[in-house]
């Protein structure tokens, strides 16, 4: 029974039973499977590349790759169960990067230009969510439109330079550790652990998932569809602002051209690999952030066994058409 | 697929012969050591309570369930349908209680799916294609009611039901399977059916029909097989069972009397509806008081669906105001019209009432978040009590409040929305096609909750196309024809023949 809720994504509420089950339930079906697949990654680069591979350094190393990726996903994700699709996120990372470097130059206050950075991200998903619910515009092509907006207001206000950052509280950020720790993982963890809460343990979640499960119904049963939907756009651009501040402090600059490398892509791809179905009404947190660990690996093994920068490009495309062939003949077999 | 010691046809087999089926669905046994036949030109009445298993059968039979034992043959041979599509072949259709259409694809297009022939080798032959929809819809004297060009999504329930009828026949089937086709026809639509299914079995059809009306099986059937908890407990002449018997066979009890229940007198006036106008409705006016049940009736189109649209703020006014209590209510949504306290069951209760992908627990408890929180919270515990009262309160057959909601059977997916209504306790809910798909044990137990609802002080508008429904349960019931109110008859004035002369005489 509730192996079954698990297999169509939507986790069934806590308090059900005792510990163990729902760790189980936690985990999923779905979820176990792509444990699976992380394992085989890993036995894979592992045994080919065992010297490095399992160094900490290079563990860090993937840790460090994933988590502006893993900011970005877990987003996409809370996007796509909506019903939606976000496109413009690695846009805004870019927007962002630039906003915040700006933001140091005018006030030299690392808080209130990262606040910057954040709020310019949440504008700007807030203008894709007007254009997507007030517009009744489709959600691809409103985000695909934007992306290329968006992208050129960072050029535009960067007068497309490089603007670099001169701010210790950034280089800690980027390379610095708290506990132990690198703060760019402490960073992606609360984030995640904000999301997994969001989405499992409060009504706006349950609702999210409603709404898209089917609009009609959700609206019908009294639930505000396009105050949600609004909300959900907003936390995906504040989700890519903050996603730029991890950026701007790794790279010590704000760049309108950052965020341009298939951010978007990548971020689908990890949720859908979670099990997101592009229907909307399916997916978790915890599946979108296997997915993100898998595309970490994958990016990291490609890169120790020395696979050329274009065919890895192939591959991360290929990954997106695999997940979502999967997740069909899943959608079919469940139907 | 069909076994070579099987290939000569034995003379006299059946059209089709089910031997000892058996399926099981984790742990409900669905079917269990089924077997049946129907002869070519017989119609074959399945009857049983909601869950017993009928649509299921019918899923086994076309093949997009396999059977765990058992065997399906046709003409005496065996086959194995490993998809409709096979089946279609083999000239076996099944009709589907909930019938799926590509709602961007035309009517026409709809219809010949699979048989969409080219022009000038690329294009589609939209001549041809409005030739062959033409004559079809003719066949069923539709040809005025329905555009071949319309998009099929625009078309209302009844109209879906008609096309996916159309759409089987158009590809000459020897085994028809209709699983519960009426339930969203109007009795004039039912009878046009009727015909065509007649005139198929004057023409040597096979044809199994599933429905929970008693009297459409009488009009209909040459035999009844009735299945209860996944058992055939009886198939027999039509003759031989009369109407009782049927229902103690279905459910294992005697039934007796379905409307009762002391009526009270009305109390104040509850929902004060004036001059509603928009696209579809034409000065509609009327009011329901605490404790009265008042009926919508009227053909299929006449607007019913249309008036609790309207004031369970779905669809927009043009003129008009709803107030609830004496207050005025501002309706931007349906979340108003829920805070003021009414609820709303649509009929359509796959695209408009139900999360398919989500579990019982989730879909009864949607519209309660203020019951299931706290502080945004959830509580879990919380959603789960609120769930379990309404699954044993209306006996939705489940192994599990997290039941995935489309796994469950047509009327206990009725509930379900019921449920959701009943937790959420509006003083006024408007019930659209409430029992549609419902078996009559479950249908009693829904009136009778519907009595106690009304002793409460709820006001209850019910919107049925079932007349024998809306007479026995209604204290009053209005009329409507072509977007307006045309009468407001009392319990005592109504009856079938002035209703159905009333929501005529408006028609162009
Ligand atoms: N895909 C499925 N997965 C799990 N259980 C199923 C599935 N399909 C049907 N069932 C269960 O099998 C039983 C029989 O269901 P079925 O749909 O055949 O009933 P029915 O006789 O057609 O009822 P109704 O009159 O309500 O349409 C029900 O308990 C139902 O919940
Ligand atoms: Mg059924």
């Amino acid at each position: 029974m509730s192996s079954e809720a698990d297999e169509i994504g939507l986790p069934a509420l806590p308090g059900r039973s005792g510990a163990v089950s729902r760790l189980m339930q936690a985990a999923g079906t779905h979820n176990l499977s792509l444990l699976l697949a992380l394992a085989v990654l890993v036995a894979i680069f592992g045994g080919m590349r065992p010297d490095v591979f399992f160094l900490a350094r290079n563990i860090e190393n993937i840790g460090q790759g994933i988590a502006i990726l893993g900011v970005l996903a877990t987003a996409q994700t809370i996007v796509i169960i909506s019903g939606g699709l976000d496109i413009s996120v690695g846009a805004v990372v870019g927007l962002s990067t630039v906003c915040i470097a700006l933001g140091v130059e005018w006030t030299n206050s690392p808080t209130l230009a990262i606040l910057f950075g954040i709020a310019v991200g949440a504008a700007a998903g807030l203008a894709n969510s007007l254009i997507i619910t007030v517009g009744g515009v489709n959600a691809v092509i409103a985000t695909l439109g934007t992306m290329a907006a968006f992208r050129g207001v960072a050029f535009i206000v960067s007068d497309g330079q490089s603007i670099s950052i001169f701010n210790p509280v950034f280089r800690m950020i980027g390379a610095g550790r708290l506990l132990g720790l690198q703060i760019t993982i402490e960073v992606l963890l609360l984030v995640v652990a904000a999301f997994y809460v969001l989405m499992r343990y409060t009504i706006v979640g349950r609702n999210i998932y409603a709404i898209g499960g089917n609009p009609v119904v959700a609206r019908l049963a009294g639930l505000n569809v396009r105050g949600y939907q609004v909300g959900v756009y907003i936390l995906s651009g504040a989700a890519a602002g903050l996603a730029g501040m991890l950026l701007a402090a790794r790279t010590g600059s704000g760049q309108p051209i950052s965020g341009s490398d298939g951010l978007e892509l990548q971020a689908i791809t990890a949720a859908v690999l979670g099990g997101c179905a592009l229907t909307g009404g399916k997916g978790t947190i915890v599946g979108g952030l296997l997915g993100v660990l898998i595309l970490g690996v994958l990016n990291n093994g490609m890169i120790l066994t020395s696979v050329p920068t274009f065919y890895q490009m192939v591959a991360r495309g290929a990954l997106l058409i695999a997940a979502v062939l999967v997740a069909e003949q899943q959608a079919r077999r469940y139907g | 697929m069909s076994d070579p010691a099987d290939l000569a046809a034995p003379a006299g087999a059946p059209l089709l012969a089910l031997r000892n089926i058996a399926k099981r669905f984790g742990v409900v046994q669905a079917l269990s050591g089924v077997t049946l036949e129907l002869r070519a030109g017989e119609v074959l009445a399945l009857v049983g309570e909601n869950g017993a298993g009928k649509s299921t059968l019918m899923r086994i039979l076309e093949g997009a369930h396999q059977p765990d034992e058992g065997e399906v043959l046709i003409d005496g041979r065996r086959h194995a349908f490993r998809s409709p599509s096979h089946a279609h072949a083999a000239g076996v259709r099944v009709i589907h209680q909930e019938p799926d259409i590509a709602p961007d694809l035309s009517v026409a297009e709809n219809m010949f799916i699979g048989d969409l022939r080219p022009a000038a080798g690329i294009f589609l032959d939209r001549r041809d294609l409005l030739r062959r929809t033409h004559a079809l819809l003719k066949r069923f004297r539709l040809e005025h009611v329905i555009s071949p060009w319309a998009p099929a999504g625009t078309l209302g329930a009844a109209h879906r039901q008609i096309l996916e009828i159309m759409r089987a026949l158009r590809s000459g089937v020897r085994i028809l399977s209709l699983d519960e086709p009426t339930s969203s026809l109007t009795e004039e639509e039912s009878q046009r059916l009727f015909a065509i299914v007649r005139q198929m079995r004057a023409e040597g059809v096979g044809i199994i029909y599933i429905s929970h009306r008693m009297h459409e099986v009488r009009a209909l059937a040459d035999s009844i097989a009735v299945l209860r908890d996944g058992h055939l407990v009886a198939q027999r002449p039509a003759g031989e069972l009369d109407d009782a018997a049927v229902l103690q066979l279905m459910v294992g009890r005697p039934i007796t009397n379905l409307f009762q229940g002391a009526r009270r007198a009305p109390g104040e006036v509850l929902l004060d509806v004036r001059g509603l106008c928009n696209t579809r409705l034409r000065d509609v006016s009327f009011t329901l008081r605490a404790g009265e049940v008042v009926g919508l009736g009227g053909l299929v189109g006449a607007g019913r669906t249309e008036v609790a649209r309207a004031v369970f703020g779905a669809d927009r006014l043009s003129a008009g105001e709803v107030r609830m209590a004496g207050r005025r209510l501002v309706l931007r949504s349906p979340a108003d019209a829920i805070a003021a306290g009414i609820g709303l069951a649509p009929e359509d209760r796959k695209g408009q009432a139900l999360l398919l992908l989500a579990s019982v627990q989730d879909n009864i408890v949607l519209s309660v978040p203020q019951l299931i929180s706290r502080l945004g919270l959830l509580r879990g515990g919380a959603a789960r009590d609120i769930a379990q009262q309404q699954v044993r309160r209306l006996r939705i057959r489940t192994p599990g409040i997290a039941q995935i909601v489309s796994k469950l059977s047509g009327g206990n997916q009725q509930k379900v929305v019921l449920g959701r209504w009943l937790a959420r306790q509006p003083r006024v809910l408007i019930l659209d096609e409430p029992t549609r798909g419902i078996d009559v044990g479950a249908k009693a137990e829904i009136y009778r909750l519907i009595g106690d609802l009304v002793a409460q002080g709820m006001g209850v508008l019910v919107i049925s196309s079932e007349m024998p429904e809306l007479l026995g349960l209604c204290d009053r019931i209005l009329v409507m024809a072509a977007g307006r109110i045309v009468a407001d008859l009392d319990r005592a004035s109504a009856n079938e023949q002035r209703i159905l002369d009333l929501a005529m005489q408006e028609q162009p």
